[in-house]
């Protein structure tokens, strides 16, 4: 598999395997991704990142949408922490593409 | 102390089932308990789990297909947001039957599997059903469902982990669970027929170790150690009644599936009480919280807050106490007793109990006359 960081292309397209979903956690207020026998709790980014995972938005489109909504921050950080956090789940199995 | 939040409810709907695993985890006097929830009970008590923070609902059982309301347990499951997972023997289940549960919105299927080897398999389930559970393995891929095998590891079937983690790939399976024998309930009672050797078990965690990296990301393998081998006990259900309920077919509210064993614990039913309620305040689940009931060496031990001295059952049922350390821990003053289960398996004797009505009908006979004395 190689480095899942260097690997991701940007014209990757992930999406979320059907084993994971994602839910609004009414205690904590917040997102979790849930999928057998574990959950993952969210930062306020992450689910704008998951909900883009549907197969059909590519990791450069994935990036663009979030440096348009996130005007303030750098895109090449925005880039890095995207392909991070996904290249991270999708080794724990929760994404195909 | 303050109830911590519960994030797992496995709601085993029923204790009928047509296999007779010899290492089932049901109570040995499962007979003895037929009067199972209503629809409606199981219902009001999704949704207290879920008012309660419960994320994750386990279907158990028994063989839960069994259950004629089990599509509507779902939906209402579904409704209240929970991931919904179906434990399954898999033998009850057809192509109709999956449409349907994947229509009530079920999030995913845990199938059991006992080995690949078909006579193994047989012997171990007690009755034939070795080519059904493939079958219906391919069948609930084919109805798009995520699946987990698991698969109970023993003495008889530890040698063909190679086959068993190349079987759950050739199926699909995103989640492989091989997990050792716990010895209570019906596994308690066939131990020195089911222990794997030392010897068996180095050779199987080795195959584990060399073979998850190669399945990463399409196959996760899980391991579940075997305790008596190990030199700390299991953080057993990660503390009691911490972020995990278990609530048998008769609606008892219990922090495991074993702990009923434990005399003099008295365990509040959903019949009679709110999950809520129940949660924060049965007596049975706030014997073991926290870890003011400890004794020496659990209470000065720096692992105590790792481990919660492992297994309050199995330390009632290896050292007649259980608010002892597990015996399974190195530090336990009974530790001998772990040494002598596995002297036992390294002779390899051992007679087998299976489990069905009739045997758990002598079994319940035998608990009352013990209670009685």
């Amino acid at each position: 598999m190689g480095d899942p960081v260097a690997d991701a292309s940007a014209m990757w397209r992930p999406r979320l395997s059907p084993k994971a979903r994602l839910r609004w956690d009414e205690v904590e207020k917040r997102y979790m991704l849930v999928f057998p026998e574990a959950a993952l709790m969210l930062n306020e980014t992450a689910p704008e990142i998951l909900k883009l995972c549907d197969g059909e938005h590519t990791l450069e489109g994935i990036v663009n949408s979030l440096a348009q909504r996130f005007t303030g921050i750098d895109r090449k950080i925005i880039e890095e922490d995207v392909t991070s956090f996904l290249s991270r789940i999708k080794l724990r199995g929760l994404l195909e593409g | 102390m303050e109830a911590p939040r519960p994030y797992t409810l496995v709601a085993e709907l029923t204790y009928k089932c047509p296999l007779k695993c010899l290492y089932c985890s049901n109570p040995v006097n499962f007979h003895e308990m037929r009067d199972e929830l209503s629809t409606e009970q199981w219902i009001r008590t999704f949704s207290e789990a879920a008012d309660l923070g419960v994320v994750q609902l386990h279907l158990s059982g028994g063989e839960p297909v069994v259950r004629k309301d089990l599509p509507e347990l779902i939906r209402h499951a579904r409704a209240r947001d929970l991931y919904t997972n179906l434990i399954t023997g898999g033998t009850l289940l057809d192509e109709e039957k999956l449409r349907q549960l994947r229509d009530c919105g079920l999030d995913h299927i845990q199938l059991s599997l006992q080995d690949t080897d078909r006579k193994t398999a047989q012997l171990v389930a007690g009755i034939r059903s070795y080519d059904k559970k493939l079958d219906i393995a391919r069948l609930i891929k084919k109805a798009g469902f995520p699946l987990t095998i698991n698969v109970v590891i023993h003495r008889l079937n530890i040698d063909r982990v190679p086959a068993l983690i190349a079987q759950g790939a050739a199926l699909g399976a995103q989640r492989l669970e091989l997990a050792n024998t716990q010895y209570h309930a019906w596994a308690e009672k066939n131990r020195s027929a089911l222990m794997p050797t030392r010897a068996q078990l180095d050779q199987a965690e080795a195959v584990v170790r060399e073979a998850r990296p190669r399945y990463q990301g399409t196959m996760e393998i899980a391991y579940v150690q075997a305790d008596y081998y190990s030199q700390y006990p299991k953080p057993c259900m990660g503390g009691w009644a911490r972020n995990y309920m278990v609530i048998i077919p008769t609606g008892e509210v219990l922090p495991c599936h074993a702990a009923h064993v434990i005399p003099g614990l008295h365990f509040d039913s959903v019949r009679d009480q709110s999950l809520t309620t129940i949660w924060a305040e049965s007596k049975g689940l706030n014997a073991f919280r926290g870890d003011s009931w400890m004794q020496e060496p659990c209470k000065s031990c720096p692992m105590k807050t790792i481990d919660f001295g492992g297994c309050r059952c199995q330390a009632f049922l290896l050292a007649g106490d259980a608010a002892a350390t597990d015996p399974v821990c190195s530090l336990s003053p009974r530790h001998d007793i772990i040494r002598e289960a596995i002297a036992q398996a390294e002779r390899g004797d051992g007679s087998l109990l299976y489990r069905d009505v009739k045997n758990s009908e002598r079994l319940s006979i035998g608990l009352r006359e013990l209670a009685a004395r």
